[in-house]
């Protein structure tokens, strides 16, 4: 094998690297409202049980999470120009990250609402409570707790997913990486050097979502 | 030149599907494989070797899909050795199948209660008859659902060889989206495909895991 390996040529542009590091964060930091409230707000709605919309949004649902990110991605980047909306690279990565997210953290949402029982509504309901505060104080709060690891942990992975983003050009982590193989032809080193990256990222926030979980979401359980 | 979308057109995403097929056919295959070994290695109680398979297993579930097939397709061009794109990514999927098949089968082998192990033990049944005839079967039929889910999940990676350049089903429309100018409708078409693959799986894994839950209607 006569090839020599030169990571110097990459760790020299470790600015880039880290601004990528950044810029990956911020791409998925910035989905994540889109992806929360997308999902609060249909679980709501599942709860209504009304048959049109449950349709909609279990058909909505079921679409994403069958296609892949990539063809997804395309359609909103590529095809809805053709319809006279044109997006920026980057603000089609957010929506398509945000819409994508929304349908994975809908399921989990779900079974964690879903999972409250019967009585502690009904419970609500004795007490006078508005349907509002039900869903907020009873339905919401203790759902979230016990859907916070699946959700962080779904997190994560919309942020390894943002690397597809690339293929559109939007600005992230990948996509610096590409540029960096470019300007040196040094593609191996590169892009190992970037994965190590993701997954020091990925292994941060795993460690940073389990203690917010200690600190915020101790449970009173003995009472 | 503008072409519009004919039989022609469909052959090509016809066979685009092929190859998203075979890909994902091959992926599971040697990633099952190569997934049953992680997963005993991660269970089978010598510390190194449960060292081992598991940075094995974070490291792959830790870095994104698009960078380990990067990595093995820039690497294997570095052994000098010519190897097709198409070998490239299989090896990648492979790889990519084995770390997530071998942790989900690692909690399957462990969710059989340690008595069944001691007791073949105690019969004086040794490791690999216990695994063929007593954990295994059992373990496989918890891990059905799990392993469809990642079935699904490993049709739709299959479509990043496309950012590599293997002409699969993504790849065609993006080509076909070229030279026709209707990436909406081409898309869209890519995408219903994909979705006819696999909402069935998505559903038989429901099915499955629905079957082999005990009934907790109240």
């Amino acid at each position: 094998m006569g090839y020599s390996f030169d990571f110097g040529a990459v760790i020299a542009r470790w600015p880039e690297l880290l601004e990528g590091c950044l810029l990956t964060l911020q791409l998925s930091l910035l989905a994540m409202p889109i992806t929360f409230g997308i999902a609060i707000g249909c679980v709501f709605i599942l709860q209504l049980r009304e048959r049109i919309s449950t349709w909609l949004i279990e058909g909505f649902v079921e679409l994403v999470r069958n296609t892949p990110f990539l063809v997804q991605i395309f359609f909103l980047f590529f095809g809805l120009p053709t319809l006279g909306i044109r997006l920026e690279p980057d603000v089609a990565a957010v929506i398509a990250l945000g819409l994508n997210g929304a349908a994975y953290s809908i399921e989990i949402l779900r079974g964690g609402v879903e999972a409250i029982s019967r009585g502690q509504v009904e419970a609500g309901f004795a007490l006078g409570l508005h349907p509002a505060q039900i869903f907020r104080y009873i339905i919401l709060k203790p759902a979230l707790r016990a859907v916070y690891p699946s959700m962080t942990s779904q997190f994560i992975f919309l942020m390894l997913t943002s690397s597809i983003c690339s293929s559109i050009a939007a600005r992230e982590l990948t996509h610096i990486g590409a540029e960096i193989e470019g300007e040196t032809f040094r593609s191996f080193e590169v892009y190992f050097t970037v994965a190590v990256l993701y997954l020091v990222m990925s292994y941060g926030l795993s460690k940073l979502f389990a203690l917010i979980y200690r600190m915020s979401f101790a449970y009173p359980l003995a009472r | 030149m503008i072409t519009t979308l004919g039989p022609a057109q469909f052959l090509l995403l016809a066979q685009g599907l092929a190859w998203t097929l075979a890909l994902s056919a091959i992926g599971f295959a040697f990633g099952g494989v190569g997934g049953l070994f992680i997963a005993l290695c991660r269970s089978s109680g010598l510390r190194w070797l449960e060292a081992l398979a598991s940075f094995f297993i974070e490291v792959f579930r830790g870095t994104p899909l698009l960078l380990q097939l990067f990595i093995v397709y820039y690497g294997v061009g570095l052994l000098d050795l010519s190897v097709s794109p198409w070998a490239a990514v299989a090896i990648a999927l492979l790889l990519h199948a084995s770390a997530f098949l071998g942790e989900i089968w690692r909690g399957s082998i462990q969710a059989i209660p340690p008595g069944q192990t001691e007791a073949a033990s105690a019969l004086g049944i040794h490791y690999a008859t216990r695994m063929r005839y007593i954990i295994l079967p059992q373990a496989l039929k918890i891990s059905v659902p799990a392993t469809i889910g990642f079935l699904v999940q490993l049709v739709k990676g299959t479509s990043l060889a496309a950012i590599i350049g293997f002409t699969e089903l993504s790849r065609t429309g993006t080509l076909l989206s070229n030279i026709t100018y209707r990436p909406l409708l081409i898309f869209g078409i890519v995408g219903l495909i994909y979705f006819a693959v696999c909402w069935p799986l998505s559903r038989l894994g429901r099915t499955m895991e629905r079957r082999l839950t005990p009934a907790t209607r109240t």
